[in-house]
């Protein structure tokens, strides 16, 4: 196979092809583009592999950094939960409709305050 | 002042007139032509951004040019056969043709340069989200598979004996379905076939709905098209960053001559993805992009002049051009079926056939067609990677061809 012949060959803008060449530059030519996607294929796992591990340690950095604290009984309740607040003078029932009004001043929602004591003042 | 005589020659200097001398009627033919063309580009919607153009190109161009000595003309082939003619003394003298060619003469140098097909290759870029191939890459496989139809048309056009190899090449490529590769490599090889090459690409382009779908359906079965691909993995955004950058090295390094349009296409991708280069993607994807087409579209109509376009060639050129795109079809479709066996059942062969690269439409065509099979079957990201991987498959076909007959 003389790819070079066939090219100086067909350059020259009045021949025509024979038959066989033109079969053999179509079948090498379709061989070229499998041959160049398949090893750009390769390089595409290659890179794909390096990340998807990246981002399996990433993953599992970050669930041991939340699973931490979980253990810790003494740590303050969870975002969403009742929380401990300290009431010095007041019942739970208008201890809630103060916490209510203020997540409504602040336009922000109950279960992202957190509330330490609530005081009666004289 | 004769009167008379202003008033023929008035009517000698009139197109009217030419229709009727020297074989003006095949200007009328053409004229009809270019009607048509705008017909399916206007009410029929087929690819209109870039066959409105060119119709209205092939109709400017027949309505002033009816042979060497139309000076008013605004293109003049005659002047670009001595561009290509080594023993003219204008032979690549732009220069020549800035001074003596019309306004579609002087926009055809962006074509004839290879200008607008990478610019354009440059918006698909940046209007491409290769996620799909990125997080699936055994897609590319059914990208290069479908590259078949090139090298099948290219081999029907040089055996029929009426093409040159340059020339067989060029018909060739309209099985990639890509209208800016076609474009680029026909100015290089065989810028004679440059219109009825543009327009049966474009054409075919915008008939996919319905070449396709028979061919889905001859080879697959009613279980294969069914079958419900899994959910793609999520690609980071550094993965989509890596990836123009090393597509670019590595396809470039293979095949030097696929520079301009990989080059153009990955630097527009990189841009979209960067995430610090929105105002350029932007541009790239809208502003520019536009202003291509028109030029593109328009002089690539005005190669349509009735003299070189009303042949038995440019008849095989639309024949061979359907070949190609069926034949590339089928290869997609085969080797996706080879997959389907390969993993058991789990590729829907349908995809394949949005290895043919126009974007998006093909990977459409194989998500109705799996919808069709099954109301709950979602194949649209799963076709988008073999339709992505068909514009890298079909540059590196051209490349090739570039490569041998240059």
């Amino acid at each position: 196979m003389n790819l070079a012949l066939l090219a100086a060959q067909a350059t020259d803008s009045g021949t025509k092809m024979e038959i066989g060449d033109a079969a053999l530059v179509a079948v090498v030519g379709y061989g070229v583009v499998f041959l160049g996607i398949v090893m750009l294929m390769v390089i595409l796992y290659i890179t794909g592999s390096i990340f998807k591990k990246r981002d399996a340690k990433a993953a599992e950095a970050k669930t041991e950094t939340k699973a931490a604290p979980a253990p810790d009984k003494d740590a303050p309740a969870a975002p969403g939960s009742a929380g401990h607040v300290k009431l010095n003078g007041i019942d739970e029932k208008d201890a809630a409709m103060i916490m209510a009004i203020v997540a409504d001043k602040m336009q922000t929602p109950l279960n992202e305050l957190r509330f330490i004591s609530i005081k009666e003042v004289e | 002042m004769d009167i008379l005589q202003t008033l023929k020659d008035l009517w000698e200097g009139s197109g009217f007139n030419s229709f009727f001398v020297d074989g003006g009627w095949k200007n009328l033919i053409m004229i009809g032509v270019a009607c048509v063309l705008l017909y399916l580009g206007i009410k029929k919607k087929f690819e209109p951004l870039l066959l409105v153009g060119i119709a209205f190109g092939c109709l400017l161009v027949n309505l002033s040019y009816f042979g060497p000595d139309s000076a008013d003309a605004l293109y003049h082939p005659d002047l670009w056969t001595n561009f290509l003619d080594p023993d003219s003394e204008y032979y690549h003298s732009y220069g020549h043709i800035l001074s003596s060619g019309g306004l579609l003469d002087i926009l055809y140098i962006g074509v004839k340069a290879g200008i607008y097909p990478s610019l354009i290759f440059m918006g698909v870029g940046a209007m491409t989200d290769f996620g799909p191939l990125i997080a699936n890459p055994k897609s590319l496989l059914l990208g290069a598979a479908a590259q078949m139809g090139v090298f099948l048309a290219f081999f029907g056009a040089a055996a029929s004996g009426f093409f040159t190899g340059n020339q067989a090449a060029s018909i060739g490529i309209i099985g990639g379905a890509d209208g800016p590769t076609a474009i680029f490599l026909t100015t290089k090889l065989a810028p004679e076939l440059l219109g009825p090459i543009a327009i049966a690409a474009y054409s075919y382009m915008a008939l996919i709905p319905m070449i396709q779908p028979p061919l889905m359906k001859l080879l697959t079965t009613e279980k294969e098209r069914k079958v419900k691909m899994e959910q793609n993995r999520v690609v980071s955004k550094t993965e989509k960053i890596i990836f123009p950058i090393i597509v670019a090295m590595f396809v470039i390094l293979l095949l030097p001559s696929t520079a301009p349009l990989i080059g153009c296409l990955m630097l527009g991708n990189l841009w979209r993805e960067c995430g610090v280069t929105e105002r350029l993607s932007d541009t790239v994807q809208n502003a520019l992009m536009n202003i291509v087409t028109v030029f593109l579209g328009i002089s690539v109509g005005a190669t349509t002049a009735a003299d070189s376009f009303l042949n038995l060639k440019t008849l095989l050129i639309i024949v061979l051009g359907l070949t190609a795109f069926c034949f590339s079809t089928v290869g997609g479709l085969l080797v996706g079926k080879l997959m389907y066996v390969l993993t058991g059942g789990k590729v829907n062969p349908l995809i394949g056939s949005a290895g043919v690269s126009a974007v998006p439409m093909a990977a459409r065509v194989s998500q109705m067609e799996g919808q069709k099979a099954n109301p709950s079957n979602f194949l649209l990201m799963h076709a988008m990677g073999p339709n992505v991987a068909g514009v890298i498959g079909s540059a590196i076909a051209a490349g090739f061809l570039l490569t041998v007959f240059s």
